[in-house]
């Protein structure tokens, strides 16, 4: 129904456009090697804009909440900034350690990133725009994103450093605590949507969002899963594996330049990967707001391209991933894995349970009003 | 005190008492365990509490004296002096079994003047090198640079101990590991983002638990002690606030009130009235900047920012009175240096209600948070006996239900004529440090409420001579410092320099308490606790 309307913003358009072109005047394969090729550059293109902007907006909201103003030197508000420090930091000398295990030292960083990366591919950015779109497009997120930590345990093990090492310690038990969480709270929004295949469940969410849909469980399950989510990406006040006041950097203490600029870029893009999935299964992805049998309102919702309701939707959720950073102290190690063990993963199982019940006797919102949802 | 003396001859028969500014005793070196023990031990009013360990080159006798108190009656002071000729070998008998802050001041005496301590279970050098040559605090000490060339190759730490142990066939000089064989040691410090400065814990650790610390210090010392004593008081006066830089001021006030008592000077009421405000600002900016601290040591780092929005008008204060912000000058000997500015009162009195407010703020900001609770109770217990054992004052010693304000036992400046309360919490833990410091911020801005009304006209300097000559004698004075009790003990031969000069420093004690109750603690706490006890590192290594 929704392409019976007019979308002028769409980029769908524009790549509809290039396809047939491209498809009219070239054979099959050099059709696909070219689109192949535009993909995977914009994407790498898109990873570093999205950690740039990620990175100029967090200092600007944390010097908000800070009573700071936050960078304004370079360009106007500061909005340079971050484009400079990207620039210094590529020209910075990597300091080589003495007494390190050289392959996996260097090698720790291209997990991080390569992990982050091949979950961005996933990422649904508005209608259209995903360049890969499984049909267990949930698991496959949840497999490619725990690969992250072994760059961290391999940064942490070959450091030669004891901080670095009970840093990574620390990661890997946060790690694999928080990936269950994670997992089960997705699985969770799987039962209700019958399927793992991210644009289907998008689809499905035109009128009713699965936060709203499965009403208690769904809600339970979306404030885990941001908690979880929060702590996989390693941020305050989950941020033990690099805890600055007491282990210095952790698992990064020895990085520098480049290859430490890695691990920033990989953990911010984390951020905006747990926001994006949890805005793809809970918050309808980018899909505008869509209300039954209000065409006219459907239809100027729709006029604002579905990149934009993406965007604005994940930057709510940053925004309160930043809230939480900075506002709360450091939780400690065995804090931390009593919030996982005893109370979000019991509550995880039960809220899965509940969820089953809820879909087999019909009781979620568009099995109870199918004529409003 | 009558009673006290009865019983120091009971004691001691031969003991020479002397009433001199303190009741002074002296004793042969063999005696002074026994009646340190007596004292420590005397039921009626037990002297437990050790404030300072001063140790002396009296000439041809290389001394130490003893300044004790009682920690219920921190005015009553008993202070006993001892000494050994022999200075080749200098022998004396520890107390550290009977006071455990006598450890570590007994291993700067060693390092400073030569002397061992029989029974002091660690005889390292503190502050110095093993391999030191000569000690400088003796008057025949040879400061020639060529005989301790600044090292420029690195050295491994090492982690044995000697120490002098009396055992039934005489004394034993044995060496002890610090750290058992395989134990997994890292090193907080000497740069680290959360040790408040250059201090360097060597830390066992037991995974995530810590196991043992073992202290070192002194990669800043300076010998502010040896450098005092060929300058004059004035000049010594600068020192003053570079020991504990966050409470300059209050320590710049305590010297002054000993050579004021000393040389009879009398301080014109105006000067008092200033002194005191400024102590309380002082004070109120330093618990500041340890809220704050502590908040970033646990992990929050907008709190920390917020601390240091509220200090920053304490510091234009100081700025528009005196130039200075964290170092003010404005103290000097027989009043305060410069007159407070016209708009002082207003600017004060609009800080006291901005204050209050942002007090409820970091009520409701963090002192409930759910995490930050978790950080805090019950961790890093302090008991009262250890805090008193170990002479841990100020908020901290406090925390653990020991009430040990010297402003309420031994008043100075105009703090009998003002109303406050001592702040006390029996709960011994990180929390009740934490907010010992947020309820002496509300009573300080309380002091300053009733005084910045009534500053009388007049001066603000007593007319002193050009050249201050201390007569002979040796002079005391106590302060309550924002980390607890500072001391200034001058020793005057009627120069226009000090003899000897000795200054206690409250963060000592504290960190030499912090083995003991992170002992079991988790890394992360161990930070936190680091946090609430609150120290600062200049005012250790002297």
């Amino acid at each position: 129904m929704i392409l019976n309307y007019s979308q002028p913003l769409e980029i769908s358009n524009l790549s509809a456009w290039l396809d047939t072109t491209l498809r009219s005047n070239l054979s099959e394969f050099w059709t696909l090697l070219i689109e192949f090729v535009l993909v995977g550059v914009l994407l790498l293109a898109a990873y570093a804009v999205i950690a740039l902007v990620l990175i100029y907006v967090e200092r600007k909201i944390t010097a908000f909440f800070q009573a700071r103003f936050g960078p304004n030197r370079v360009g106007q508000y500061g909005l340079l900034q971050s484009l400079a420090d990207m620039i210094k930091i590529l020209l910075k000398e990597i300091i080589h350690i003495n007494k390190v295990d050289k392959f996996l030292f260097y090698a720790a960083p291209f997990f991080m990133v390569g992990a982050s990366m091949m979950t961005f591919g996933a990422i649904a950015f508005g209608k259209g725009l995903q360049a890969v779109d499984f049909n267990i497009g949930v698991l496959y997120v949840t497999a490619v994103s725990s690969l992250g930590i072994i760059g961290v345990l391999l940064a942490g093990w070959s450091s030669n450093n004891k901080y670095s090492m009970i840093g990574a310690m620390r990661s890997g038990a946060q790690f694999v605590s928080y990936e269950l969480s994670a997992g089960f709270a997705l699985m969770t929004i799987v039962v209700l949507s019958g399927t793992m295949q991210f644009s289907e469940m998008i689809h499905k969410q035109e009128y009713c969002w699965n936060i709203f849909n499965g009403h208690i469980s769904s809600i339970i399950a979306f404030f885990i899963y941001l908690i979880s989510g929060h702590a996989e990406t390693n941020r305050g006040p989950f941020d033990l594996p690099e805890a600055e006041s007491e282990l210095t950097a952790g698992y990064h203490t020895e990085y520098s330049g480049l290859q430490f600029g890695f691990f920033y870029l990989a953990e911010y893009l984390n951020m905006f990967i747990i926001a994006s999935i949890a805005t793809a299964v809970f918050l309808g992805g980018w899909m505008p707001i869509q209300i039954k049998g209000w065409e006219a309102f459907n239809q100027i919702m729709n006029y604002i391209p579905s990149y934009v309701w993406f965007f604005s939707k994940t930057g709510v959720l940053i925004f309160f991933s930043l809230w939480v950073r900075w506002s709360f102290p450091r939780l400690r190690i065995d804090q931390l894995l009593n919030l996982e063990w005893k109370y979000l993963l019991p509550i995880n199982l039960v809220n899965l349970l509940v969820m089953v019940i809820l879909v087999l006797t019909g009781l979620t919102l568009t099995d109870l009003f199918p004529s409003w949802f | 005190m009558e009673n006290i003396k009865k019983l120091i001859l009971n004691t001691v028969s031969d003991a020479v008492i002397e009433d001199k500014q303190k009741l002074t005793v002296t004793v042969e070196p063999n005696k002074l365990h026994l009646l340190a023990k007596t004292l420590r031990n005397n039921a009626d009013l037990p002297f437990d509490f050790l404030v300072k360990l001063i140790g002396t080159d009296c000439g041809e006798k290389l001394g130490v004296t003893y300044l004790l108190s009682s920690s219920s009656d921190l005015s009553k002071e008993v202070v006993l002096k001892t000494g050994t000729a022999d200075r080749e070998n200098p022998l004396l008998y520890s107390v550290t079994d009977l006071y455990e802050t006598a450890h570590f001041n007994e291993r700067e005496v060693f390092a400073l003047l030569g002397i061992r301590f029989i029974n002091n279970p660690d005889m390292r050098k503190f502050f110095l090198n093993s391999d030191w040559v000569g000690y400088p605090l003796r008057k025949d000490y040879d400061a020639n640079p060529e005989l301790n060339p600044v090292s420029l190759v690195s050295k491994e730490m090492i982690d044995v101990a000697p120490r002098i142990m009396e055992t039934k066939e005489g004394l034993k000089e044995e060496l002890v590991n610090v750290f058992e064989e395989d134990d997994y040691v890292i090193n907080i410090g000497p740069q680290h983002p959360s040790t408040h400065g250059v201090m360097h814990f060597r830390t066992a650790l037991d995974g995530e638990i810590v196991k043992k610390i073992d202290v070192h210090s002194g990669y800043i010392h300076r010998g502010i002690e040896k450098l005092s004593e060929s300058l004059t008081y004035p000049q010594i006066l600068h020192f003053t606030d570079r020991l504990d830089y966050l409470s300059a001021n209050i320590n710049r006030h305590a010297l002054c009130m000993c050579v004021e008592k000393a040389a009879e000077i009398e301080v014109p009421e105006r000067a008092q009235y200033i002194r005191t405000i400024m102590d309380e600002l002082n004070r109120i900016d330093s618990h500041l900047l340890a809220w704050a601290c502590q908040t970033n040591d646990l992990g929050a780092t907008t709190a920390f920012i917020y601390g240091m929005r509220e200090r920053e008008i304490i510091l234009h204060i100081f700025e528009k009175t005196c130039g200075g912000r964290l170092i003010i000058n404005q103290n000097v000997i027989g009043g305060v240096m410069f007159d407070i500015y016209d708009e002082f009162q207003k600017d004060v009195k609009s800080f006291i209600p901005y204050m209050r407010e942002k007090l409820v703020e970091y009520d409701k900001f963090f002192s409930h948070n759910v995490i930050a609770l978790g950080r805090m109770i019950n961790i890093g217990n302090l008991t009262k006996e250890d805090a008193i054992s170990y002479a841990v004052t100020g908020p901290a010693g406090r925390g653990s239900g020991w009430s040990c304000d010297i402003r309420k036992h031994q008043p100075y400046a105009l703090y009998d004529k003002v109303d406050f309360k001592e702040i006390i919490r029996h709960e011994n833990d990180s929390y009740a440090r934490y907010m010992n410091r947020l309820d002496e911020i509300e009573e300080s801005l309380k002091i300053i409420e009733q005084l910045i009304d009534n500053i009388p006209a007049g001066e603000i300097c007593a007319k002193t001579k050009a050249i201050i000559k201390l007569p002979e004698g040796e002079y005391f004075q106590r302060v309550e410092a924002c980390r607890g009790e500072f001391g200034v003990y001058i020793e005057s031969r009627g120069d226009k320099t000090p003899y000897r000069i000795k200054f206690r420093s409250p963060s000592m004690a504290l960190v030499s308490a912090m083995p003991l109750i992170c002992k079991g603690e988790k890394i992360s706490d161990f930070i936190g606790i680091g946090g609430s006890m609150d120290y600062v590192i200049p005012d250790i290594d002297r």
